[in-house]
């Protein structure tokens, strides 16, 4: 029975923020965004990204994964295997 | 243990909203029908070009950068257009916003562009007519008019932008 | 145990409370273009080495855009293991064999969003495993920040060499989220969350315990869940070069604790060179479940020493060349990239020796990228 009301709630604050975002009269105080497009060209750089390179990463994560017990959260698509 | 399906739910409510995505546009500071903010420039090749000295002819001012994707496609198109109307009164400045002038010379070079590149390398123009994306495309009639404003750009926008060009041009 | 439901439960409730802030979100903020990945092939062999493992393969990767607004992506991975490990000398002998791996996946963009649908198989002669994930990435406030939601589920089926009797399987689901956010001109962070499920067969059929100095096969439970936060910042440090750390907390039912910290730095040499080093330190305190040599009998026994109570460091860096370039056009770079890694166990002995086991390893990739 809690699930459909989890499920209602969230639908009830879309809704809100939705209707927030329409009603641009009703004043609520917004945060201009403060890095315009235009000055943005250094964090456009390759060196600034998270990920540079898919392939190798992967194959790093995965030597990880086999001989850590910690797993996850670092944005690198895993497969399996069954590496024990 | 069965999946909880709470956040399957939640995902397909994300996908709901993307696909009803209907975000009204920012509002900046240059609104259409206001006169456009005049500017001057350093050209690519040297001399100042100056926004008001334009008035009688259809300006687009594109606004690009050399590590924006979307504009590097997009400049060949406007190429085109400016090839295609400017014996009609049609002008096309492009504004680029790189630290490096020459960076921004060299990909101008390579794209192969013959519409006038202006420096805005310490981004008072940018900021003049607050831009919100990158590339920003400004139409500007005879009058010196803003007539459009597009942020961004797709594939398929340059069709837009001449049958933009053509009305204000009669 | 109830506990950590508990705390599960309230990640899945706080996934729902972003998914619906997002998606109001999504209606306030303006048009932008999200760019389609660009058009890649990439080459790489890779070789890992130590503690008695050799590790070594070819991969490859293409990614091809379609129409606009598709990009497909078809990747290959082989390992060819050669296995010698401390657990295989001292319980089996050395074995040979190789892991094919295929994955798949599609990624579309519409205005500001990407949503990404992939799937992979890896196939060993004794398992293979099945992946599925749906991953959606959303630029908003302005394209100042970045929201990322993903799930992936993935089953198994186990199998032992030479055994044809033994067959189980293991069934397992990840639900991501990531925020990336821009700082400043010259500054970005991100926080990724992920939840870890897994449900069946969840050790190896080849390996032992101990328990009172006797060989017995190792008891698993069959469930495990987990969650791992990692915080992420890359600065810009004005002279063509950058900055990166990053801090990941792991932590499961099993009640191993995990801890990441990295620290990076890269630089461009020239016109064509660039540069990164990074050094790496990992800790983890053990299962609750896992024994060196277990003194009593439970219901849940291990000697996997990848969930014994360790650390490990590792100091690492990449060159990349880029040697052939049309602006525009293409792009070609070759790229190396060495780790040398050493880990340190505090309970998990050398039968050979009597010591704290104790081993180094070297991560070895030489690649080639191409992006048009």
């Amino acid at each position: 029975m809690r699930q459909p009301t989890r499920t209602g709630a969230a639908l009830l604050v879309l809704g809100a923020t939705l209707l927030l975002g329409a009603c641009s009269s009703f004043s609520v105080p917004t945060v201009e965004p403060w890095v315009k497009p235009y000055e943005r060209e250094r964090l456009a750089d390759p060196i600034m990204r998270f990920s540079r390179n898919a392939l190798p990463e992967k194959h790093v994560e995965h030597v990880r994964d086999v001989r850590e017990g910690s797993r996850g959260a670092t944005g690198v698509q895993g497969g399996g295997c069954g590496c024990n | 243990m069965t999946p909880p399906s709470l956040v399957g739910r939640t995902l397909g409510l994300l996908a709901i909203a993307l696909a009803s995505l209907a975000s009204p546009l920012a509002t900046g500071a240059v609104a259409t029908q206001a006169s456009a903010p005049d500017f001057t420039l350093r050209t690519m090749n040297g001399p100042n070009l100056r926004l008001a000295e334009q008035r009688g002819r259809v300006v687009m001012v594109n606004f690009w950068a050399t590590w924006c994707g979307p504009c590097r496609q997009e400049m060949p198109q406007l190429d085109r257009l400016y090839q295609k109307y400017k014996s009609s009164g049609f002008v096309l400045l492009g504004v680029n916003v790189d630290e490096d002038a020459r960076k921004a010379s060299d990909v101008a070079a390579k794209l192969g562009v013959t519409f006038p590149v202006l420096l805005d390398t310490d981004k008072a123009v940018s900021k003049l007519y607050d831009l919100s994306t990158m590339p920003s495309t400004v139409i500007i009639d005879r009058d010196g008019k803003v007539r459009y404003f597009h942020r961004g750009y797709l594939a398929g926008y340059e069709d837009n932008y001449d049958k933009q060009i053509r009305e204000l041009l009669k | 145990m109830a506990a950590t439901k508990a705390a599960l439960t309230l990640w899945r409730r706080l996934a729902a409370l972003l998914g619906s802030l997002l998606g109001g979100l999504l209606a306030i903020g303006g048009v932008r273009a999200a760019d389609l990945p660009e058009d890649t092939a990439e080459g790489l062999l890779h070789v890992y080495n130590g503690g008695g493992v050799t590790a070594a393969g070819p991969a490859f990767l293409v990614r091809k855009s379609v129409a606009d607004r598709f990009s497909l992506t078809g990747s290959y991975y082989m390992d060819a293991v050669s296995n010698a490990s401390i657990d295989v000398v001292t319980t089996a002998s050395k074995y040979k064999e190789t892991r094919h791996e295929f994955a798949l996946s599609g990624d579309y963009v519409y205005r500001d969003s990407q949503i990404t649908l992939g799937g992979s198989t890896s196939h060993e002669p004794d398992y293979v495993a099945n992946r599925i994930s749906l991953d959606i990435t959303q630029e908003v406030f302005g394209g100042m920040t970045s929201v990322a939601l993903g799930f992936t589920r993935g089953d198994d089926k186990v199998g032992k060499k030479d055994s044809p009797e033994f067959s189980d399987t293991a069934r397992h689901w990840q639900y991501r989220l990531g925020v990336s956010q821009i700082l400043s001109p010259r500054w970005i962070m991100s926080v990724n969350a992920e939840a870890l499920s897994d449900d069946g067969y969840l050790g190896s059929p080849y390996r032992a315990a101990r328990v009172f100095g006797a060989a017995v096969p190792e008891r698993n439970p069959r469930t495990r869940s987990a969650r791992a936060l990692m915080l992420r910042v890359n600065g810009d440090l004005g002279s063509r070069d950058a900055m990166h750390a990053s801090y990941r907390y792991y932590t499961d039912t099993w009640e191993i604790k995990g801890h990441t910290l990295e620290l990076g730095y890269s630089r461009y040499f020239q016109e064509t060179w660039l540069a990164d080093t990074y050094l790496r330190y990992y800790t983890q305190s053990g299962a609750s479940f896992y024994s060196d040599n277990a003194q009593s009998e439970t219901l849940y026994v291990s000697r996997n020493r990848q969930l014994s109570t360790f650390d490990n460091a590792a100091i690492g860096a990449k060159v990349s060349w880029l040697w052939r370039k049309q602006p525009g056009k293409y792009e070609v770079k070759l790229n190396g990239a060495y780790e040398f890694v050493h880990f340190k166990f505090k309970d998990f002995t050398d039968l050979r020796t009597g010591d704290k086991y104790a081993y180094s390893a070297s991560i070895l990739q030489l690649y080639v990228t191409g992006t048009f």
